[in-house]
């Protein structure tokens, strides 16, 4: 069990508010992900969560109870680290032993636990090492390996990801999200990444500045951003937007275009534009336009495009894919 | 051309090295050389350098003269026992310091540390007075206190910068596992700073053991360490060069030793943070 609430959290470093105010709702189970760009506050706010930093004000309810005044060991929660932070002076045994040693559990029950869990996430024939000799995969997972033999109402991964390369990148997400289906765990999971958030999580939490700008499933946050910022953060490549008389055409501000929701032609279309890179990956082609009158834009086709450098080439975004913005750059719906 | 070059800036540093190390070198073996002759070659001019009649009496002598082992004894109770009360106050110390800064972290550092610029004769008298009224004056419990007051600054310092080199991230992990602070700092602190509590234990008990002010002045028999059984070879009835050279050897050997078989350990501790 282990459904967490946010009540007006807050928390100011010296007269800087770092996060201003957060009131945030995690079901039992779920899955959620805090994705920013760096500095938002998204791991601060991790840390809140786990009693690593102090609030300034406000609840942290975990089931039910307050725990902001509680200390960390106390609110049974697991995190993870970027770092990993593992006992470099102990075998990996007891490393994933240490909290359930600290608890004063039975050397029968440590042992129990620690082969279980050693056996989820194939560590066993690596007990006896110290984390110095292994990969930073195996790393990772005795880092998750120690998280889950607590048991704990909740894990907090904070950018665990983002030491490895990226091949062990999308193995080790696979396995997170496979643990997640089998030990039906509440987890938060910071990222900087939105390919991570939007692969893993069952909830999206994007943060600027301290601040929630949206809340919701993935695609929710790709098909209705509630504001230009969301807008820009979710999706890969980003959003284009174009300003002027375009969005004026759409009675807005300015208009929002993932890359994906244009189509592209050599003979005609709404936007006249010239290829200044073309990315060609096989699957997909990105080019990199210079649109006349608008400036750079992306465009994602699929499959390979014979186009080059300084190609003219027409564009014309999906109609019922635009989005529209006012001029604070709040959403103003679809057309 | 430049490979050239580099290699003779090399060898050039290396002679300077060698003739740096020797300078320094050559008292010590002075010491012992003369340690071994008899009181009127010790003093003979020219001074002779090997060819002369080695002896092992003054060693006999000095051992006879007064007991080297309950000096010695003293002084490795002093030295031990101010770096082990040390470390008790030193470590938290540090531990707050490098874990938990505040904005006058750097301050309170270099406050401390600017206590070892005041020349100790400065404090004499007071401290003098204090160990008098209190009877502490030539007991090892009195002495022990102000080695340990005397190096702490050093010890502080020297234990902050390693934690430092210690990620945080470990210590909030311990901290998520469930460990209180004392099992934070006995279970994960202390056995990642092992190198760096060894070389700073190291340090002091050499500075301890090698402190001659204090000891001279606060102690007569009872807790009197090695280096006042040095002194009194330098006594009014005239000075015997080769008894004072035997006791001396004598005095230094075992510190010797010691930084000898731990130098590697020494270097790393008094550089370490000096480059990542």
């Amino acid at each position: 069990m282990g459904a967490i609430r946010l009540e007006k959290v807050k928390k100011t470093f010296g007269t800087l508010d770092v996060i201003p105010g957060v009131d945030l709702d995690i079901n039992d189970g779920e899955f959620v992900v805090f994705v920013g760009p760096s500095g938002c506050g998204k791991s601060t706010l991790l840390r809140l969560i786990a009693g690593l930093e102090d609030v300034t004000d406000g609840k942290i309810l975990i089931n039910g109870t307050d725990v902001a005044n509680e200390a960390p060991a106390k609110r049974g929660l697991s995190m993870v680290f970027q770092s990993y932070a593992l006992y470099p002076h102990m075998t990996v045994y007891n490393n994933i032993a240490f909290g359930l040693k600290m608890a004063g559990e039975s050397k029968a029950v440590i042992d129990e636990k620690v082969q279980n869990a050693a056996k989820i996430l194939n560590l066993t024939d690596y007990l006896e090492r110290r984390p110095g000799a292994l990969s930073g995969g195996q790393r990772q997972r005795v880092a998750i390996g120690r998280a889950i033999v607590r048991n704990p109402a909740a894990f907090l991964f904070d950018e665990p990801l983002s030491n490895l390369d990226a091949a062990l990148r999308v193995n080790m997400r696979l396995e997170i999200t496979g643990l997640h289906q089998e030990l039906k765990t509440t987890m938060i999971y910071v990222t900087h990444d939105q390919v991570e958030a939007m692969t893993m999580a069952d909830k999206i939490v994007v943060l600027q500045a301290g601040r929630v700008e949206q809340v919701g499933k993935p695609m929710e946050l790709y098909n209705n951003p509630a504001n230009k910022f969301v807008a820009g953060f979710i999706g890969s490549p980003k959003m284009n937007f174009l300003g002027g008389d375009y969005a004026r055409k759409y009675d807005c501000h300015e208009v929002g275009i993932r890359p994906e929701h244009v189509a592209v032609s050599t003979e005609s279309g709404d936007l006249p534009a010239t290829v200044k890179i073309a990315e060609h990956l096989g699957a997909e082609t990105y080019l990199h336009v210079n649109a006349d009158g608008f400036g750079p834009m992306t465009v994602r086709a699929t499959g390979e495009v014979p186009l080059g450098e300084h190609d003219k080439i027409w564009l014309t975004p999906e109609r019922d894919r635009i989005h529209r913005f006012d001029a604070n750059g709040i959403a103003l719906g679809k057309l | 051309m430049e490979n050239k070059q580099t290699a003779l800036g090399h060898i050039g540093f290396s002679i300077f090295a060698w003739i740096v190390g020797l300078l320094i070198f050559f008292p010590i073996f002075w010491m012992v050389l003369t340690s071994f002759k008899t009181e009127l070659e010790a003093v003979s001019i020219p001074p002779s350098f090997m060819s002369f009649d080695w002896t092992l009496e003054n060693y006999a002598e000095v051992q006879a003269r007064s007991d080297y082992f309950r000096f010695a004894m003293n002084s490795v109770i002093l030295s031990v026992g101010s770096t082990l009360v040390g470390l008790l106050f030193a470590v938290p110390c540090a531990w707050a310091m490098a874990f938990n800064p505040t904005k006058r972290t750097k301050d309170a550092l270099l406050w401390m540390l600017s206590t070892k610029m005041m020349p100790p004769v400065g404090v004499l008298v007071p401290i003098y007075l204090v160990f008098r009224d209190w009877g502490l004056l030539d007991t090892r419990f009195g002495l022990i206190m102000v080695l340990f007051l005397m190096n702490l600054p050093i010890m502080v310092w020297m234990l902050y910068t390693y934690f430092k080199e210690i990620p945080s991230d470990i210590l909030e992990a311990a901290r998520m596992d469930g460990a209180t602070l004392p099992k934070e700092i006995i279970f994960v602190l202390l056995p990642m700073a092992v190198p760096g509590i060894a070389s700073t234990m190291l340090l002091n008990i050499i500075l301890a053991w090698n402190e001659a002010f204090w000891t001279l002045n606060l102690t007569t028999a009872d807790a009197a360490p090695l280096t006042a059984f040095i002194a009194s070879y330098s006594s009014p009835e005239g000075l015997f060069w080769a008894k004072l050279s035997a006791a001396s050897t004598m005095a230094v050997a075992p510190i010797l030793i010691i930084g000898w078989f731990s130098q590697k350990q020494l270097v790393r501790g008094l550089t370490f943070g000096a480059v990542k």
